[in-house]
């Protein structure tokens, strides 16, 4: 951990602080005691992967949660932010992710939203001050234009001039360019240098290096929910971008003295000569307007191999894995199991055949969450006997899977007709892991097995996936986390836009690799 | 709106017996019932009627006296096909509001049909024929808001309400321009004989309808809960995702859905005039689907509670029938009564949650 320096004497004081937050749910820290100091003319950027904690630690600064243990001082007094309301009259505005306008009203309407509603709306008054705003901004913006004809970054723009409105002294953007075109991006970052030099306060959220170092006055880095290092304005003028780069991955991916994942695995290298079990062959799917899609992925995967894939979520790691479990047709490309080209076959008849999928949306997709837990270890068998005969539901034999199922994987469950959406993160997970390890499976794809899960959950999984290549299965371990690919991988793939940027042996030099290659430097 | 809302709340109480589940259920059921009636009575004072008076007349002719038990009965046989054909669609997640159209061209297409069939084959064949034949011509009519709900995700409440209008007036059109029989005065199709019907239980006036629509409600309830086809249409209901992550056609699905659906709507229309109508006047419409809705939410989906709600729908409304004759409380009072049960029922469950939820806090 980087110690602030307390060479700052120039510095004003702190307009939020939080000491020793933490913040908990069910199975999992999000945040655990982290301490933040947000200062008038910084942008103070947080970075972190999904799940880093991010997204909580907005929520209670924003007043939709409520720390567990630790106090926020604003002003130096501690003060707790009640409610979203609280915290707009407390001077913090948030913008979050996705635009929050009416798409249906004009811009002004959008901007008059809020006022108590016995009020006529002051439209003039607040043309005035809007132009007023947008000129020391340097912005342009139709009052009369409707929202949903504005382009993202000015809806984003729009909400930002809402914050201003309000007399925010405190803007948090949360992951507010993830849905900007790269010249967006530019112009909102240009924007929050030119509210910062008018005093204000900003919280940038990302999880993209380069705009950090671009954009941020300080940097904090969040890791599993706590702070792992906070680089601050006097190190950030001191020295370059691509040294600053480094020093962030280091913190976001290096290796922590207290991590958890400690458990080695000696990695195996497989002779060259060895049959694959699972070979993909120049594999693409046309990006959509969320996705990357995928371009040319090429690999091999060998009986008893564990190939990760590592790079920043959302670089096509999901679509990899619901084009070759059969969810999402590739546009083109191969994929051979034990030689036998499957692309055209349907999910059903992949599962059959042995390729499994566990998916990283356990109750969006992977259940059912008002099912009975029984039910849901069928879920891809519907219809296959013993469980069913000629169409009839054999219960007592779906009763007595379930209960070997949750003895043989230790989920803890009020009973198997208990729905499974009542269970913790870490049993549902290994609901998922029972029904497709079940029967014949010969190559596995995980998705984040061990997101979101608290500790003990996380090792028993990753104890298991290195179980399910012992016994001689190809696993695919798609993971956002690298030192749990490091930990456990024989080779690693990196993905990013898409891509396979490369894929290197799991080699003591492998940390610096991989970290190179997802930040797009070559290995 | 969630099909599997009456296992979620069920579950929602995982230290009370079994049994306690049930009782109450059952009061959260029946409260609103009773409730809803005293407000009704309420309405009736205000109208002048005596409610006692109204009720009692209202339970007299529909349940206890001879005729109106046996008309409450064969009223029943359509509503019950509706019943199933509307549990099907609502638990797969599929909201079809097209009932009523479903319902009045089937009913047009079996008018039509069996007479003319009636003249040249035995009777039991011709109304076989008819009833599969208006059987079909319901599933193709459900077709349109089926495709675009599969393959364009087009929200199928707007097309299936939609659709209904234009159902009613197509049936219209053919009862007036194209099945119109010649040898009478009012516009209406020709019309079955008595004899030639479906034939009515033993010694009664009740058509064996009654039997064919309990059949295919218990048989709708047994398929949803106890076959690998019904758990993958809950499946696409409850969570659609989760359906095509497990490889589920939710396209083949969907359009299954609306043809079982539309197909048992369309059952009904030919189970009605088979068996009691013999044929259609124009403009007749009973709009029997928009006031089944609401039984088979009260019914929480389940096939059997169903029966119950459709046996007191028909003795309310042909109770009410009777009373508008005799005390002058308009027909459309049995809808009122059926609203006001509904709006209660959704407050008590408003608490009911609301008590839930602090309990669990």
């Amino acid at each position: 951990m980087v110690p602030p320096s307390a060479s700052n004497q120039a510095e004003q004081p702190a307009i939020i602080s939080l000491e020793g937050v933490t913040k908990r749910f069910p199975g999992v820290i999000a945040n655990d005691s982290v301490n933040l100091e947000i200062r008038p003319g910084e942008v103070h950027v947080l970075l972190g992967e999904n799940g880093a904690g991010k997204s909580t630690l907005i929520g209670m600064l924003s007043g939709l949660q409520q720390p567990d243990a630790g106090r926020i001082l604003i002003d130096g007094k501690p003060t707790p932010i009640l409610s979203p309301r609280h915290a707009l009259s407390l001077g913090i505005g948030t913008v979050f992710q996705h635009a929050m306008l009416v798409p249906g009203l004009t811009v002004a309407e959008n901007l008059l939203l809020g006022e108590p509603w016995w009020r006529l709306p002051k439209k003039e008054a607040l043309r005035e001050k809007v132009t007023a705003l947008a000129d020391s901004l340097g912005v342009r913006i139709d009052l009369d234009a409707v929202a949903s004809q504005l382009s993202l970054g000015e809806q984003q723009f729009v909400e930002i001039l809402r914050a201003l409105l309000r007399d925010s002294r405190v803007l948090i953007l949360d992951e507010s360019t993830s849905m900007l075109t790269p010249s967006g991006v530019e112009e909102l970052g240009a924007l929050m240098r030119r509210l910062v030099e008018r005093g204000l306060a900003i919280v940038f959220i990302t999880h993209k290096l380069r705009e950090a170092a671009a954009f941020g006055d300080r940097i904090s880095v969040l890791k599993l929910g706590r702070k792992v290092s906070e680089i601050s304005p006097e190190r950030f003028r001191s020295v370059g971008e691509d040294e600053l780069i480094g020093e962030i991955v280091e913190a976001m991916f290096g290796k922590q003295h207290d991590d958890p994942d400690a458990a080695n695995r000696s990695p195996n290298i497989f002779p060259v000569e060895t049959p694959a079990i699972l070979s993909v062959d120049n594999l693409t799917l046309a990006p959509s307007a969320t996705t990357p899609g995928l371009a040319g992925i090429s690999f091999e995967l060998r009986p008893g191999e564990l190939l990760g894939i590592a790079g920043i979520d959302g670089n096509g790691q999901k679509q990899l894995a619901e084009v070759l479990s059969g969810q999402e047709k590739a546009s083109g490309g191969r994929i051979l199991l034990e030689n036998r080209p499957i692309e055209r076959l349907s999910v059903g008849e992949r599962r059959d055949l042995g390729l499994r999928y566990l998916t990283d949306d356990r109750l969006g997709e992977g259940t059912v969450g008002t099912f009975a837990v029984s039910v849901n270890f069928l879920l891809k068998q519907i219809d296959h006997p013993p469980f069913w005969k000629k169409g009839i539901e054999q219960s007592g034999l779906i009763e007595r899977h379930a209960v070997q199922l949750m003895s043989e994987y230790d989920v803890r469950a009020p009973g198997s007709q208990t729905p499974v959406g009542r269970l913790s993160g870490g049993n549902i997970q290994k609901v998922l892991l029972a029904r497709e390890l079940a029967g014949g499976a010969k190559v596995v794809i995980f998705n984040k097995p061990t997101y979101g899960l608290d500790l003990a959950n996380t090792l028993a999984i990753r104890q298991r996936i290195l179980d399910i290549a012992a016994e001689g299965k190809g696993v695919l371990l798609i993971s956002t986390d690298l030192e749990e690919l490091l930990g456990i991988c024989d080779r690693i793939a990196v993905m990013d836009a898409g891509k396979l940027t490369g894929i290197v042996d799991n080699s003591p030099t492998a940390r610096t690799d991989v970290g190179r290659l997802m930040i797009g430097l070559a290995a | 709106m969630s099909s599997e809302t009456g296992s979620a709340t069920h579950g929602q109480m995982p230290l009370k017996k079994p049994g306690s589940a049930i009782a109450h259920r059952l009061v959260l059921t029946i409260g609103p019932i009773l409730i809803a009636l005293i407000l009704g009575g309420l309405i009736l004072l205000a109208l002048g009627v005596d409610p006692i008076k109204y009720y009692g007349y209202v339970i007299q002719r529909g349940l206890l006296s001879p005729t109106g038990i046996q008309q409450t009965l064969t009223r029943m046989a359509p509503l019950l096909f509706l019943a199933a054909g509307l549990i099907v669609a609502f638990r797969a997640g599929v909201w079809n509001l097209g009932a009523d159209g479903q319902f009045l061209l089937a009913a047009v297409i079996a008018a039509a049909s069996a007479p003319y069939l009636a003249d040249f084959m035995p009777s039991w064949l011709a109304v076989i024929i008819a009833f599969v034949l208006s059987t079909a011509v319901a599933v193709i009519w459900s077709l349109v808001p089926a495709l675009l709900r599969a393959y364009q995700g087009v929200n199928e409440i707007i097309t299936t309400l939609m659709m209904t209008f234009l159902g009613v007036s197509l049936a219209n059109v053919l009862v007036k321009l194209v099945f119109l029989d010649p040898s009478t005065t009012v516009p209406q199709t020709r019309t079955l004989p008595v004899a030639d019907r479906l034939p009515r239980l033993f010694d009664t006036t009740i058509s064996s309808g009654l039997i064919f629509g309990l059949i295919a409600i218990v048989a709708v309830h047994l398929m949803m809960t106890r076959t690998a086809f019904g758990l993958k249409l809950r499946i696409v209901g409850a969570n659609t995702r989760a359906a095509i992550h497990s490889g589920l056609s939710v396209p083949h699905l969907t359009v299954a859905v609306f043809a079982l659906s539309a197909g048992l709507c369309g059952m009904a229309g030919a189970i009605d005039i088979l068996g009691v109508q013999g044929n259609v006047r124009a403009d007749w419409n009973p709009a029997y689907g928009l006031t089944v809705i609401p039984m088979v939410f009260l019914a929480r989906f389940n096939g059997f509670a169903s029966i119950a709600f459709v046996l007191l729908l028909s003795v309310l409304s042909i109770g009410g029938e009777s009373a508008a004759r005799r005390l002058g409380v308009p027909t459309v009072f049995t809808l009122l009564l059926v609203a006001i049960v509904l709006i209660v029922l959704a407050i008590a469950e408003y608490i009911d949650h609301r008590h839930n939820q602090a309990a669990k806090a």
